[in-house]
């Protein structure tokens, strides 16, 4: 054994690191409105849910109305455009990152929403950017669809002159 | 799936960590993936395994590193019944203080003895190492004691 040891030792030299990985596995629910909005993700839609009493239409639903307290039982499709109501530019490298620095994360309100959410945008030079800008969202290809973000691979400019800042300035 | 139904998934968040070992652990990995175990003298002449980079009595700088086992003496053990995922063995073991033939101080590790009816205090245990190709220096290298003479 003292042969083999020694010559193991020679080719692999002495262990100086030991991986001690801090693991955590969790079985995780979204719920059922959220699963609903998870659900229109994997069909290429946006689902949101209208407070009976407000009318303010939530994306994705937590399942009630955080003004009113009831719950929101009708689900409501939204667009594939939105606006941009705020963003901001990432320069910052970080180990995992999958997308090439500078990139922006944005706020964008759905038409018909009234609440916005976090995407990425995309196929515009992160200074040319900007507020009350129109977006369409980017889909993965239809046999990759998730019940998962992942689905929406980012937003674009859609073309469209941007939004008022009176049309959004609630949102912010 | 009713369309009611909620989503469920598993996830995992996990920090890969590694560590430096520095000298003394390194050496006592470094026998484990060569198939040796180590350990290393303190300021009073015992031998302690696995080794520590001071002696815990006196707090000066431990010596030379010392071969013991591969047999040892089992000095109390707990049975698991139902192993866990990440528990050493998927079939049933003990967690036992192993007191290595030329050692001073217990090392803990699984016995594999096949049910807690064939497992003592006192017993004699020796050491069944991973295949070569398998060791990376790390405890897992030594897969389980087993009573001595193969009994289980």
């Amino acid at each position: 054994m003292a042969d083999r040891a020694d010559i193991a030792a020679a080719d692999l030299g002495p262990v100086t690191t030991l991986a001690t990985p801090i693991r955590l596995d969790f079985e995780f629910t979204p719920g059922v409105a959220q699963s609903r909005f998870l659900r229109g993700l994997e069909r290429g839609k946006f689902i949101g849910q209208r407070c009976p009493k407000c009318g303010m239409v939530y994306v994705p639903s937590r399942g009630s109305c955080p003004t009113d307290g009831v719950p929101t039982t009708e689900d409501v499709e939204l667009a594939n455009v939105g606006t941009v109501t705020t963003y901001c530019v990432v320069n910052v490298p970080f180990a995992g990152q999958s997308i090439e620095i500078p990139y922006i994360c944005a706020q964008v309100l759905l038409d018909g929403a009234n609440i916005s959410f976090m995407g990425l945008i995309q196929e515009i030079p992160a200074d040319q950017v900007r507020m009350g800008m129109r977006v369409e969202a980017v889909w993965v290809d239809p046999d990759q669809l998730t019940p998962s973000l992942a689905s929406v691979r980012y937003f674009r400019p859609n073309g469209e002159p941007d939004a008022d800042y009176e049309t959004f300035k609630e949102y912010l | 799936m009713p369309e009611s139904e909620a989503l469920h998934a598993s996830h995992r968040l996990e920090y890969p960590y590694a560590r430096s070992v520095g000298p003394v652990i390194g050496a006592f990995l470094t026998g484990l993936r060569d198939g040796r175990l180590l350990g290393v003298r303190g300021s009073g002449g015992s031998v302690i395994v696995p080794p520590t980079e001071y002696d815990p009595d006196t707090g000066d700088d431990t010596g030379e590193v010392v071969e013991v086992g591969p047999g040892g003496v089992v000095e109390s053990w707990a049975w698991v019944p139902d192993p866990l995922p990440k528990h050493p063995s998927d079939r049933p073991f003990a967690w036992a203080l192993i007191r290595l033939d030329g050692a001073d101080t217990a090392l803990l590790h699984a016995v594999d003895s096949g049910g807690p009816d064939r497992l003592a205090t006192g017993d004699r245990v020796t050491v069944r190492f991973r295949p070569a190709a398998e060791r990376i220096g790390s405890m897992a290298d030594i897969e389980a004691f087993v009573p001595e003479g193969g009994a289980a």
